[in-house]
């Protein structure tokens, strides 16, 4: 039993005050996605077709990712008009609308926090009841994963409970499945005013790799206001962390603008 | 076995379209009754448009103690004999069609919706209307102080949706229905209709705890028609990727099993191994699930020597950690009283049902992909088969605990050979008029992706059976004369896919 305690006590949780990139995540982790800063000498991006097209896109600054329909697939590097993007190790990409995943270069505007008085009813005991409506498992795999003792959210007060009538908002995970349509309504309309709504993966913002399909709506219906945005296929349990405390205003990191990777270190090799 | 109505396939085999025998329908119906008789089992049954009146039936059957596959069809219009009159095993797989192609069995005991869907598989010029379910009410237990109790499908864990349907007696429950397809999303037509390069991330969306089983089954059928050369490299890092996904998963079900009967220590304990093993996955493939790792032609990530040295490292770390939890777990009484003798499945009932992997090799029924039709870098490197007798929770519980020992061997073992030379190769055009059997054993059992080209090489036909589609019948098998209160248990100790199901 003893060494059963000390094994158990050996192991650190994850950290309370999250770094902004890192966190000890390995170096292939696919995080945010970013189109890399042209080089100073502007003259040498000008000459290729590829990068004209993409200083062109910057100089509007018309969306090249949006973040909200990436699967953070390997391959998705190579796709943005012609020119070549990279991960960065950067977890953090909650955002508080829709548009604000839409990025010309990656950097993003992170979630704001709620107004005080829906801190001052949910910032200390925020409790979700979890609506999966198409979705493959594994955004609910990471949303459990959550609870347990290395992530264990609920030192934060945020809890999943087992009725919507004992909770304060819902996470929708999956792409919307016709079959779930009206049971993802009911659980909405169960929850009591005032509510949030948070939708936590690919699939849910966009429909995802399941988009298209006649049998998913593809993504959270306009009937059901979002008020956190958390993309990922599925996200690691850190974004939706990231953003939950960001809803919050439990981050003392105020910077709420996701800078640019700063060194190549952070980027992620193409492949 | 007649070898004219049963042509033999080979797991990752393309054979030609035109060599499968083409049966009347009585005949078919005979050879699969007979076959099942004599110990074969379904693998699946499906149908092709085979034109715009016709519809061709294929039946994918499996001889788990002679590691042989067959299979044969036969063509109908849109009312046939139901096969299920003469095989019990075709029931759900009739269902199945008729819900996806609009065909009629004639004489199937019910044809309830499985997933509640239009036909997206119909000949074209069949009128068929979607059924509805209502038409279908749940089976009624009569009798005084006969209780109902509905369940789902938004369920108060974090799990996926899924509606179930008990007649209790008290505590003691009669029977239970489980109704599903609340998570369908058409997977099979997007498969069918996607380029490649978005179909293989269908593919990992199939189930999202079984990214690498899906995966690889999925690149495995394109790599057969592509006349692909997979490198023994690429071959034994999807081994290992499937171990490690494996031992995620089942440790990840030890710690639900022990929340389940209240013991925190081991559920914390597994719970935090589970993720190492995610992490572990992530240090390979950037993912916790492994998603970007499998590709046709190969994989896309290298484990370069220090990275190798890194896992190994880290796998031995846990194979301690675990070994020290499961002792804690497996040697604590109260533990075992309450795993002992809940949601028993029979040997009788897993041959007649068909059903596999952890189920099937917890009443002492070895079925294993691995074993019995090996592929890639199982053909070099056995692992034996582990089974367990009781076929209740101990049972899934201790098989679960003897495959995790077995698969961090082999990782262990893998990684400090791994064989030299490329991990991708091209994956080019697919063989027209051809059909593939591709078949992994993924952490819950028998994962099946059979594909079918047309005359073009296009992709005609692309199903999917996912180990959940055959176990669910085996969670109904089990519970009744069981307490209410343990159904949590018990579903978890199969912990079977609803996504799966319901594609």
């Amino acid at each position: 039993m003893f060494d059963y305690l000390r094994a158990r006590f050996a192991h650190r949780l994850a950290p309370a005050s999250l770094e902004p990139s890192g966190s000890g995540l390995p170096h292939r982790f696919r995080g945010r996605l970013v189109v890399p800063q042209p080089q100073a000498d502007v003259a040498t991006e000008g000459s290729t077709p590829a990068g004209e097209a993409a200083s062109e896109h910057r100089r509007r600054n018309l969306p090249i990712i949006d973040l909200g329909r990436s699967v953070f697939a390997p391959e998705e590097t190579q796709r943005l008009e012609g020119q070549d993007a990279a991960f960065t190790q950067d977890y953090r990409m909650a955002t508080r609308s829709r548009s604000a995943l839409l990025t010309s270069d990656g950097e993003i505007e992170l979630a704001q926090a709620l107004d005080r008085k829906m801190r001052r009813l949910l910032g200390r005991s925020l409790r979700f009841r979890l609506v999966a409506a198409g979705s493959c498992g594994g955004c609910e795999a990471e949303l459990a994963a959550l609870s347990n003792v290395v992530f264990d959210m609920a030192r934060f007060g945020i809890q999943f409970v087992a009725s919507p009538r004992h909770a304060d908002g819902i996470v929708i995970a999956g792409a919307i499945s016709v079959n779930m349509r009206e049971a993802l309504e009911k659980t909405y309309e169960a929850v009591p005013d005032p509510r949030i709504v948070v939708a936590v993966g690919a699939c849910a913002i966009s429909g995802g790799v399941f988009a298209g399909s006649e049998a998913v709506l593809g993504g959270v219906p306009p009937s059901i206001p979002v008020d956190l945005w958390v993309p990922g296929c599925p996200p690691h349990p850190l974004t939706v962390l990231d953003g939950l405390l960001r809803l919050l205003g439990r981050l003392e990191d105020s910077s709420n603008t996701a800078a640019a990777a700063t060194g190549d270190d952070t980027l992620v090799p193409l492949r | 076995m007649s070898t004219r109505a049963l042509l033999t396939v080979y797991n990752r085999r393309c054979v030609s379209v035109a060599d499968i025998p083409l049966l009347e329908m009585e005949d078919f119906a005979s050879t699969i009754a007979s076959s099942v008789g004599a110990g074969w089992r379904i693998v699946s049954l499906f149908g092709v448009a085979e034109d715009t009146r016709a519809l061709r039936l294929c039946a994918v059957l499996a001889n788990d103690d002679s590691g042989l596959l067959g299979a044969t069809c036969a063509l109908v219009a849109q009312e046939y004999p139901a096969l299920s009159t003469s095989c019990r095993q075709a029931g759900r797989f009739e269902r199945e069609i008729a819900e996806q192609c609009g065909a009629i069995p004639k004489g199937h005991p019910s044809l309830k919706p499985l997933r509640r869907h239009p036909p997206d598989h119909a000949p074209s010029a069949w009128t068929v209307r979607p059924k509805d379910r209502e038409d279908f009410p749940f089976d009624v237990v009569h009798g005084d102080e006969v209780h109902e109790v509905a369940v789902g499908p938004v369920h108060a864990g974090i799990i996926e949706p899924g509606h179930f349907r008990f007649h209790a007696h008290g505590e003691e429950v009669l029977s239970l229905e489980i109704m599903l397809g609340y998570q369908h999303r058409g997977v099979e037509r997007l498969l069918e209709c996607s380029e490649r390069g978005r179909a293989v991330l269908v593919a990992e969306s199939i189930a999202g705890d079984t990214v690498i089983g899906h995966a690889s089954a999925f690149c495995g059928a394109i790599e057969a028609l592509a006349r692909s050369h997979k490198t023994p490299r690429g071959q034994t890092i999807r081994g290992i990727a499937l171990e490690l996904e494996r031992l995620a998963n089942h440790i990840g079900d030890l710690a639900a099993l022990s929340g389940d009967v209240a013991f925190q220590p081991s559920a914390a304990f597994f719970g935090r191994l589970r993720g190492e093993c995610l992490n572990l996955l992530m240090t390979i493939s950037g993912n916790r699930y492994g998603r970007g790792l499998i590709r046709p032609g190969g994989v896309l990530f290298d484990i370069p020597p220090t990275m190798a040295s890194e896992v190994m490292r880290r796998v031995e770390r846990l194979r301690d950690e675990v070994r020290l939890i499961a002792q804690l777990l497996f040697e604590n009484a109260s533990v075992l009283s309450r795993f002992d003798g809940v949601g028993v499945v029979s040997a009788e009932q897993c041959r007649a049902n068909g059903y596999v992997g952890v189920v099937a090799r917890s009443c002492r029924v070895p079925r294993d992909v691995r074993h019995d039709f090996a592929y890639g870098v199982y053909r070099y490197a056995q692992i034996p088969v582990a089974t367990a007798w009781s076929g209740d929770v101990y049972a899934r519980a201790i098989v679960r605990w003897l495959e995790v020992q077995r698969s961090m061997e082999f990782i262990l073992e893998q990684l400090s050979a791994l064989p030299r030379g490329e991990v991708r190769v091209d994956c080019g055009a697919l063989t027209p008029s051809e059909l593939v059997v591709a078949l992994e054993e993924g952490w819950r059992g028998e994962i099946a992706h059979i594909v079918m080209t047309d005359a073009a090489g296009h992709i005609l036909r692309h199903k999917v059976v996912d180990p959940s589609f055959h176990n669910w019948s085996a969670v109904s098998a089990a519970m009744p004369g069981n307490q209410i209160s343990d159904f949590p248990l018990c579903n978890k100790s199969f912990n079977l896919s609803y996504a799966g199901h319901d594609l």
